[in-house]
């Protein structure tokens, strides 16, 4: 009798750690990720996403390239009589206008700052 | 005759893109590769007429909106009343008036007096296809506003909070990240809209904030990659989405010029790939698939061999064909279903 009770104990713990095992894989695969990421740059902010990257979103100046604004553009070059679309003679799209050849090759990633703490500091003190 | 607005960094424009099949020829003071002529070589006159030419498709800039935005700008979107649109950057929405170029008014600014006190940035916003007084827009934390200008002339405060309860037990360094939402759009019916975040497409009824009523996992095995994603900045990539005319179908990019269709009804997905290796015209693309891990079965790509610069980050569907436009990096691809 009591051979049978300790049985059915065991069965049950065993339930219960699978279960357990199964609930913590999916999440896993992040957890994992997030270890890796901290042991790369342990002086990575505090707060998980927030607001290193929403101020790097805000940071003015990302160029982008504007297949329209470059053909008007070597258009009016060619051909002088461009109608004027409005009182708009002083328009800016931006400084200028960007060719394939200046845009950057790709924006800096937050990580790979080397001084990713007063990075931040600069970025916030442009936008105010 | 088209009508399309678009936007650069801060500048809209709304460009008239136009077919031209003729051009003229035989003018007299001009040759005809338009350097003009000297008048005293002119001896004789000439009336120019049209000749046919190659189609050529011309974009003329028919009206260039006043810089009202500080921040780049991410949406644009036409009013079902076709007289007004919105134009939406990281902290505010302006509505404007088609014809009137020089103002604006701003309907939704969220930017906090203190910039320290920022959590979220909009992301992208879109009017209602039927209701001209409804927008929505999203936020770079998985949330979704619907506004309804006539409540006031200022809309900061939402009619409806569009949210998916997250398990706190599940967060991570990247859950807010992957939870930004970089598109939002509306079916045509108007019920419902659709998000993308950085793993998956939600369906969400326009009737129930509290959860989407349809998720769909675009590359989930990115999820085991996100270290070096966020690394290389591919986390940041902004997918769009779109749904097929009926709504029945809806489709997203990824990466390795591969592009994720989900049929909605019957449950199923595809996988296809926009690359010039398949490119013959009549080709019926073949289904591709990504192996996550383990063995790795024949004609299966596994993840660590995908190209993450290879990013379909647009696509279009047809509002009444089934012909779709994808874009990869430097092209343009365009499909249609096979015609039996």
């Amino acid at each position: 009798m009591e051979r049978g009770w300790l049985v059915v104990l065991g069965v049950m713990c065993v339930i219960w750690f699978v279960e357990d095992t199964q609930e913590k894989e999916g999440i896993l695969p992040e957890r994992a990720e997030e270890a890796k990421l901290k042991a790369k740059y342990p002086s990575l902010g505090q707060k998980p996403g927030g607001s290193d990257f929403l101020m790097k979103r805000l940071q003015k100046g990302q160029k982008y390239f504007d297949s329209g604004d470059y053909n008007m553009a070597k258009a009016k070059m060619k051909n002088k009589q461009l109608p004027s679309a409005g009182p708009d003679k002083n328009l800016v799209t931006g400084d200028h206008i960007p060719t394939p050849q200046d845009l950057p090759q790709r924006k800096s990633s937050l990580v790979t700052s080397k001084l990713a703490g007063r990075t931040l500091y600069k970025v916030k003190e442009q936008m105010i | 005759m088209t009508q399309v607005n678009t936007t650069s960094y801060k500048t809209i424009k709304l460009w008239k893109i136009s077919e031209r099949d003729k051009r003229p020829e035989g003018y007299n003071l001009k040759e005809e590769d338009g350097r003009y002529r000297d008048p005293t070589t002119v001896t004789t006159l000439r009336v120019p007429v049209f000749r046919p030419m190659d189609l050529m498709v011309e974009a003329s800039p028919r009206r260039i909106f006043a810089n009202a935005h500080t921040y780049h700008i991410n949406s644009i979107s036409i009013n079902s009343d076709y007289e007004t649109y919105l134009s939406a950057d990281d902290l505010r929405i302006n509505l404007w008036h088609l014809e009137i170029t020089d103002r604006s008014f701003n309907i939704v600014d969220i930017k906090p007096a203190n910039m320290e006190e920022l959590t979220e940035v909009i992301t992208a916003a879109e009017f209602h296809p039927n209701s001209c007084n409804t927008f929505v827009y999203s936020s770079s934390k998985g949330t979704i506003r619907l506004c309804d200008m006539r409540a006031s002339a200022l809309c900061d405060r939402h009619s409806k909070l569009f949210e998916e309860p997250e398990d706190p037990s599940n967060r991570s360094f990247f859950s807010e990240i992957i939870s930004s939402i970089s598109d939002v759009k509306f079916s045509h019916s108007g019920r419902y809209m659709m998000t993308r975040d950085y793993l998956s497409v939600k369906i969400w009824d326009l009737n129930m904030e509290n959860r989407p009523v349809e998720t769909y996992q675009v590359h989930e095995y990115l999820r085991s990659k996100l270290c070096s994603l966020y690394e290389n900045d591919c986390i940041f990539d902004k997918f769009e989405c779109c749904w097929n005319g009926s709504d029945s179908v809806v489709m997203t990019g990824s990466y390795n010029n591969f592009f994720r269709m989900f049929d909605r009804n019957t449950k199923r997905d595809i996988t296809l790939e926009a690359s010039r290796e398949n490119n013959k015209p009549r080709t019926v693309l073949k289904p591709r698939k990504v192996c996550a891990s383990g063995k790795r079965k024949k004609d299966e790509i596994s993840v660590d061999s995908l190209d993450f610069n290879k990013k379909i980050l647009h696509t279009a569907w047809h509002p009444k064909e089934n012909i779709i436009a994808v874009a990869t990096t430097n092209n343009l691809y365009i499909f249609q279903d096979k015609v039996n």
